[in-house]
């Protein structure tokens, strides 16, 4: 196959002439520790066809039992999303025939979701914010996996036979599905990676599901269509498939609008298909083609009887909900004080709740920013591991500022510290003993090499006496270069200012 | 409720994957239709007030515990398969799928 041959307008051309209209469903794994409908384990990456029940396979004669805390975890995911919540709802058969089921139908839900009519405020980098409203959230079951062999490239295409692993078939799954969102401009693809963004957040927030895009816990179809300027009908839109990381739902959706504009300038009907997303070449090609009336078949489960909720066990879910990601961010930026560019680097670099352990364990939040997006940071960066995952707890940054705080160490020898303590040479106490790392407090030494820098700098040194105290840096650094840096800064500008007879 | 009509039964066949001679499209037209008609007649006993049921018992949340239980084998899940190979079921390429 090759990919990426279409015509493309520019994406600056495309906004002039079109206004694109979005629309997503993402599909969330829910982290149970069963399957949806059977007690096999939900767990990925076992040898294939192993977490299996008879119920999974299909087998005749077989009854599926819904797995509560899924429920729970839908109906928390619906909450979460500001929707209804149904009085009663049903699962229903969609039917179709793909190795992928061996059932030949995927139970789902079809005219009443557990969830319904919801919003959310995705807030874009520069502090925008777009509502996207939500149609739906409904319960479903995942698809077993398929290995397409023979083929030279590994997809379908020119493939002798697939191979089958049913471990994922009847995973729980969400499926949210937002109502077309209008009005994004030129912010579209933007407005794209944020939601997935958000979603993933939220459900990861509610402790629902793992939401790691890479191992396809959550999952996104992305739907593009583009209408003229002024024009209130929608135009036709395309469902890319499988958009898997946050980059590239951007992207997609970016390739699919420029796409849509250059078939639409060339006056041919954009037509309605699914669009298969590549990697490689940042572009789409042709999937099948799909219309409103795909014909599933769908009617009521009948081995599963009705999910009936009532205002008690809604409630009492509410309340168990945590704080949402949003709010939580504008609460700890009010409480720590952060600009807003500070925050935002905070939060792309995944150390906002490090610094939130941190500063409950006793840091001060510019203390705390300070160790997480500077030392720990880079060294996280070298490991190539998350900065929360490189074994830095807050009660070690706690011990590491107190030192400082104390005079103990200065900041230049807390790096050596932090790095003796991720060697493994022990605690922050032991490895300045061990290293002799303690700042040179004695002042007679400090004052051997203040001598000796104001004699190497003269000039430096007159310029101090004559009143430019700011000069004095030059001097400093001369000292904390002698000293290998084991000296109290602070103190040795005191000093040198003392020895020069001029008032600090 | 729309008759059922020789069309219809030929777009279900195809649906269902089921292959099916002119002979039989006809003959199950005429008892397809037969069946509809029976349950029509519960549309004119059942009234506006009584909504569609799925289930004849009166059940809901019947719900299991999120506990793993037994599971198959990899051997036993394969030993059904027409074909298998490396622990997976293995199937002729399908293109007209996702």
């Amino acid at each position: 196959m090759t990919a990426g041959t279409d015509e493309v307008l520019s994406f600056d051309e495309a906004m002039e002439k079109y206004d694109p209209v979005l629309g997503f469903e993402v599909h969330v794994e829910l982290n149970t520790r069963t399957k949806m409908f059977s007690s096999a384990p939900n767990a990925f990456g076992d040898v294939p066809n192993t977490n299996v029940t008879p119920v999974d396979l299909g087998l005749p004669g077989v009854l599926p039992v819904v797995n509560g805390v899924a429920v729970e975890s839908a109906i928390k995911i619906g909450l979460a999303l500001n929707c209804s919540i149904a009085e009663k709802c049903y699962f229903a058969r969609k039917n179709y025939f793909y190795p992928d089921t061996p059932k030949n139908f995927q139970t789902s839900q079809f005219e009443d979701p557990i969830a319904y009519d919801g919003s959310i405020d995705i807030e874009l980098a520069d502090g925008t914010v777009f509502t996207v409203e939500i149609e739906r959230a409904h319960m479903e079951e995942d698809a077993g996996k398929l290995t397409h062999m023979g083929g030279s490239t590994g997809r379908i295409q020119g493939a002798e036979y697939s191979l089958v692993d049913y471990n994922r078939a009847g995973v729980p799954l969400i499926e949210i599905v937002t109502k077309p969102i209008e009005g994004a401009g030129a912010r579209a693809p933007e407005l794209a990676k944020a939601y997935v963004a958000a979603i993933r957040e939220i459900v990861k927030n509610l402790g629902v599901s793992d939401a790691r895009m890479e191992r396809g816990n959550v999952r996104c179809d992305a739907n593009v269509s583009l209408r003229p300027h002024g024009r209130e009908q929608f135009g036709t839109r395309t469902e890319t498939k499988n958009v898997n990381s946050l980059r590239a739902v951007e992207h997609a959706v970016r390739y699919e609008i420029q796409r849509h504009a250059a078939v639409l300038d060339s006056g041919t009907p954009i037509l309605q298909e699914t669009r298969h997303w590549h990697e490689d070449t940042r572009s789409t090609t042709s999937g099948r083609p799909k219309s409103d009336a795909d014909d599933y078949r769908y009617f009521p489960e009948p081995d599963l009887v009705p999910v009936v909720t009532d205002e008690a066990w809604i409630e009492a879910l509410r309340a168990s909900l945590p704080e949402p990601p949003a709010e939580r961010r504008k609460r700890l930026q009010a409480d720590w004080g952060y600009s807003d560019a500070e925050f935002r680097d905070v939060v792309n670099a995944g150390v906002m709740t490090s610094i939130e352990d941190t500063v409950a364990a006793g840091v001060g939040a510019v203390a705390a920013r300070k160790w997480w997006m500077g030392e720990i940071s880079r060294r996280a960066k070298l490991a190539d591991v998350e900065p929360s995952e490189l074994g830095v707890t807050p009660e070690l940054v706690v011990e590491l500022q107190g030192l400082i705080d104390s005079g103990k160490i200065n900041d230049k020898l807390s790096r050596d510290v932090l790095d003796g303590v991720l060697a493994g040479e022990g605690t922050p106490a032991e490895v300045v003993e061990q290293r002799g790392l303690a700042v040179v407090s004695d002042d007679g030494p400090l004052l051997d090499a203040i001598d000796g820098a104001l004699a190497a700098q003269p000039d430096v040194a007159d310029k101090i006496r004559g009143g430019k105290i700011q000069a004095v840096g030059a001097i400093v650094g001369g000292v904390m270069k002698a000293t290998r840096g084991q000296a109290d800064a602070g103190r040795v500008r005191e000093l040198i200012l003392q020895r020069l007879g001029v008032e600090g | 409720m729309a008759e059922l009509n020789r069309d219809d039964v030929a777009h279900l066949a195809r649906l269902a994957h089921i292959d099916m001679t002119d002979d039989e499209l006809d003959r199950m037209a005429g008892e397809l239709a037969v069946i509809v008609d029976s349950v029509r007649s519960i549309s004119e006993v059942a009234g506006d007030d009584v909504p569609a049921t799925s289930h004849p018992i009166p059940l809901s949340n019947v719900f299991r515990e999120d506990v793993v239980g037994t599971t198959l084998t990899n051997e036993e899940a394969l030993l059904g398969a027409p074909d298998n190979a490396d622990g997976r079921f293995r199937v002729p390429a399908i293109l007209d799928g996702e």
